[in-house]
């Protein structure tokens, strides 16, 4: 008898030869329960999709992970579309994922994405009616989990931005079901106690079942009726809940959401400070401005020589009085000498000169001055006007 | 105004209208000494609600109604 074995390449490379051949293996639609969850290091994921009774490997290369709208992690249920294939090295046939989405989250999709629709239809996400968060606010409310890191988180980065700030934490379940309920009386109870200046709700990331209560409706309207400013910080910065929507400030986490309510008191401190100092300088300047202005008025004349300009005013008067009597003087002078020139040419014209001369006026009784013989008449009396005297006469 | 009723956005509103009314340079040297004097004081009340205001960090419980208030401490893990 003789044995006519194959190698093991080649039983391997047969069964893929199958494989391959085979149109139901090559185009598969499976469900099931991820486990044993790797991502290696090149970006290929690796894990194990199984069910109660059965499991079959998985492969799912880099280039095909970009289209997941998801982390994949273990325990997750998803559903698979790929081919199985042979892997003739190490004998094993395998899944090769081509995409991969989340099982059961069908509804909750439908619901959260017609939730949405209504809610903005409504309103309820609109800008206008977001209240603006106070700058320093003296209570933060927070409703999250009392144990966790939410709380601790918000604690930390608030108190390291603030020291003195109030926290005050209403506990309400983050997951499961009544935790949506309980949130919304929450958001309500702290509004009608007038407990908060902000409110902080938020969980830490999950699931979206885990997220679920942030995505329910009597937690939307909650929020939206709330009188006190709400910060949402559900989940990871890329999970949006119907929450994050309405609230009027979506934080990415609670790290942030506490950094959003709580200003850095040391920034506040040096705005203070800057101001004060803003307020010096402006009044000094104010004031220097005040004393050159004084300074330049009391530098001009009317100030440094006050009585310069009575001086001049004196000057003035004096000069006047110079002119005035000056102009006299000469009208004076001039009159006079007028007046010599008057005299000196009646003295050419005077009859007194001629009488110097020997010559005398004959004037008759009456005084009229005898200019020709006919004039008179014998035995007439006659007056002789000589140079030194009068003399009577009686005409021969 | 009592210390407690200062709303810190609005006197920090202030504090800037008064700053740029000053630095404008086109009050009177009273206004000017005026509202140098009103922007110190309100400084020294936003100063004083920063320091005066209190560390507390609490929990409401609410149990049958009856509300009350406790210190929270973070459970260390």
């Amino acid at each position: 008898m003789e044995y006519n074995p194959i190698t093991v390449t080649d039983l391997n490379k047969y069964i893929k030869e199958k494989f391959d051949g085979d149109e139901m293996l090559a185009n598969v639609l499976v469900k099931g329960e991820i486990s044993n969850f790797k991502r290696h290091y090149t970006g290929h994921l690796y894990f194990t999709l199984k069910d109660e009774n059965s499991l079959i490997k998985c492969v799912m290369f880099k280039s095909y992970t970009t289209y997941l709208n998801f982390i994949p992690k273990d325990g997750m249920k998803v559903i698979i579309l790929g081919s199985v294939n042979v892997f003739e090295r190490d004998g094993v046939y395998q899944i090769y994922a081509k995409a991969m989405k989340q099982d059961g989250l069908g509804s909750l999709y439908e619901a959260y994405e017609k939730l949405k629709s209504k809610l903005s239809q409504e309103g309820l996400f609109d800008v206008s009616h977001k209240k603006k968060i106070p700058f320093m606010p003296k209570t933060i409310g927070v409703l999250t989990s009392n144990t966790g890191a939410v709380i601790r988180d918000i604690i930390n980065v608030s108190t390291r931005r603030n020291p003195n700030v109030h926290i005050r934490l209403y506990p309400v379940p983050v997951q499961g079901s009544g935790a949506a309920e309980k949130i919304a009386k929450g958001i309500e109870f702290m509004n009608e106690n007038k407990f908060a200046d902000v409110l902080i709700i938020g969980r830490g990331g999950g699931s979206l079942e885990d997220l679920w209560p942030f995505n329910e409706e009597i937690v939307a309207r909650a929020i939206y009726n709330s009188e006190i400013p709400i910060i949402s910080a559900v989940g990871h910065e890329t999970d949006f809940t119907i929450a994050d929507f309405v609230a009027d400030l979506r934080a990415p986490t609670p790290s942030a959401a506490a950094e959003l309510a709580v200003a850095n008191i040391d920034d506040v401190k040096e705005t203070l400070r800057l101001y004060n100092n803003r307020y010096k300088i402006a009044l000094k300047k104010r004031l220097e401005l005040m004393r050159l202005s004084y300074e330049k008025q009391i530098a001009r004349p009317a100030f440094k020589n006050p009585t310069q300009k009575i001086n001049e005013q004196y000057m003035l008067i004096d000069m006047k009085v110079k002119a005035i009597q000056s102009s006299i003087q000469s009208k004076i002078s001039e009159e006079k000498a007028k007046f010599i020139k008057q005299i000196a040419r009646l003295d050419t014209l005077s009859p007194l000169k001629t009488l110097t001369r020997g010559y005398s006026i004959v004037t008759n009784e009456s005084g009229k001055t005898i200019r020709k013989v006919s004039e008179i008449k014998t035995g007439e009396n006659i007056n002789l006007r000589l140079v030194d005297g009068e003399k009577k006469a009686k005409v021969l | 105004m009592k210390e407690k009723e200062i709303n810190f956005e609005e006197a920090m509103k202030q504090l800037e209208n008064i700053a740029n009314e000053l630095e404008k340079g086109d009050l009177s040297l009273d206004e000017s000494v005026n509202k140098f004097e009103e922007g110190m004081k309100l400084s020294k009340k936003c100063n004083d609600f920063l320091e005066k205001a209190e560390k507390k960090i609490t929990m409401l419980i609410n149990s049958d109604g009856e509300i009350k208030e406790e210190e929270f401490k973070i459970e260390e893990n």
